[in-house]
């Protein structure tokens, strides 16, 4: 347990100082979702219908934007062979790199979503329930996207076959995603039966993900 | 404690690097891994430290712990430093200690051995590369392994980070542990030769 409690402190220590990801997530996000009304126009009824799809899409390319380095930089620097080589198995290492990276990518996006929810026009409960969601989707984006950057290394290769690789996979978090936030806001459906899926894709991602993100890093020792 | 190999062959990207290679590394003793550029110096050390998976052969240690495996029980310098420049040099050390885990030793005190004890607060971003390879030895320090498999290890260190990291060994040595370093330059220890790929 120090063993991933160090992994973990180490990488939101990293994301947090200047040149870390953490900041540029949520830039990305604020710059997205600031720009859309200026591109939808001024139909505050429009902007409050398109305001879940906008958050959820913003949110998904942020989180993915500093995804592709989870595992490079610690590639690049021989972290990666000590870590291989280390006590703790890989998988588990792995799933606390992801877990941290989620702490310091994906929480911040969650909470800058009330302040951007205000920007879209949406009310309170509107905004509660796709901050909701995003908490439930935004780690089965990281844990899936995670396979995406063992592969990264693997392949030697970054940034846009990383998106190429994980976006299919992110689309059903999307779908549900957005279809909770809707339910939630106008109806029909309940807000229960897709939420519920979103979650169930979490955790199927909690438990897949380090698997295979572990499989591609030893297959692809060199 | 006896590392040893028995017919390994190494392939990379392909092509046969070694093959048929023997080697033995008892406690106390140290071997210098030497060749040309290219014969597979540093594969031979990855191959051991379990980075690399060997196309034939075995690599085994006898007499070391055995619920841990052979990568689990070796310290490994690379040509990377495994350092995190936004991290400080005492946060850096702490955290391989942390993660490594098994039996550990005093940061401060490892930090003040390679002379580093005044940059303990610095980011790992404004060391040179001698200080930088400096605090990779203090890793080693830190964290108690029996083998050390070193690749270049004396790169960067001037004389006097050299006379320091030759000591080092030696106190290394005398514990019972192992050393296997791929070399150019003299370690100025006692050290066997194990020349791979033809003459040099």
């Amino acid at each position: 347990m120090t063993a991933l409690s160090a992994l973990i402190r180490r990488d939101i220590r990293i994301a947090l100082r200047v040149g870390g990801g953490a900041l540029i997530g949520v830039l990305f996000f604020l710059t997205v979702v600031v720009l859309m009304p200026f591109a939808v126009g001024p139909d505050l009824a429009l902007l409050s219908r398109l305001g879940p799809a906008i958050l959820w899409l913003g949110a998904l390319l942020a989180s993915l934007l500093t995804l592709d380095r989870l595992f490079m930089a610690d590639h690049e620097d021989g972290s990666l062979d000590l870590i291989t080589m280390s006590r703790t198995p890989l998988e588990l290492a792995c799933a606390a790199k992801a877990l941290a990276h989620w702490l310091a990518a994906g929480l911040p996006l969650i909470v800058a979503t009330p302040v951007l929810g205000l920007l879209l026009n949406l009310d309170m409960v509107a905004t509660g329930s796709v901050a909701l969601t995003l908490l439930a989707g935004t780690p089965a984006l990281t844990f899936t996207g995670m396979i995406g950057a063992a592969l990264a290394v693997t392949l030697h290769r970054g940034g846009l076959l990383m998106a190429v690789l994980v976006l299919p996979l992110s689309i059903p978090v999307l779908i549900f995603g957005v279809a909770a936030s809707q339910a939630a806001i106008v109806g029909p459906m309940t807000f229960g039966a897709p939420f519920s899926i979103l979650c169930a894709l979490s955790l199927v991602s909690l438990v897949i993900g380090p698997f295979a993100a572990a499989a591609s890093l030893k297959h692809g020792l060199d | 404690m006896q590392l040893s190999g028995r017919g390994v062959i190494c392939v990379r990207g392909g092509r046969e690097v070694f093959s048929g290679l023997d080697f033995e590394a008892g406690s106390g003793e140290a071997v210098a891994v030497v060749g040309r550029n290219g014969s597979g110096k540093t594969s031979l050390l990855r191959l051991i430290a379990g980075l690399l998976i060997p196309a034939g052969g075995t690599i085994a240690l006898d007499g070391g712990d055995t619920e841990l495996t052979l990568p689990e029980q070796c310290h490994y310098l690379g040509h990377r430093d495994a350092l995190k420049p936004a991290l400080s040099v005492a946060e850096n050390l702490t955290f391989w200690a942390d993660f490594l885990g098994g039996e550990r030793f005093e940061a401060g005190e490892s930090l003040a051995t390679v002379g580093l004890d005044h940059a303990a607060d610095l980011p790992a971003a404004f060391l040179s590369a001698g200080q930088r390879r400096r605090l990779s030895l203090a890793r080693l320090l830190t964290v108690r392994r029996p083998v050390w498999l070193l690749d270049e290890p004396t790169n960067a260190l001037d004389v006097a980070g050299q006379d320091m990291f030759s000591g080092l060994m030696r106190e290394h040595l005398a514990r019972g542990g192992l050393i296997i370093a791929a070399t150019h330059a003299p370690l100025g220890i006692d050290s066997r030769e194990l020349r791979i790929g033809g003459m040099a």
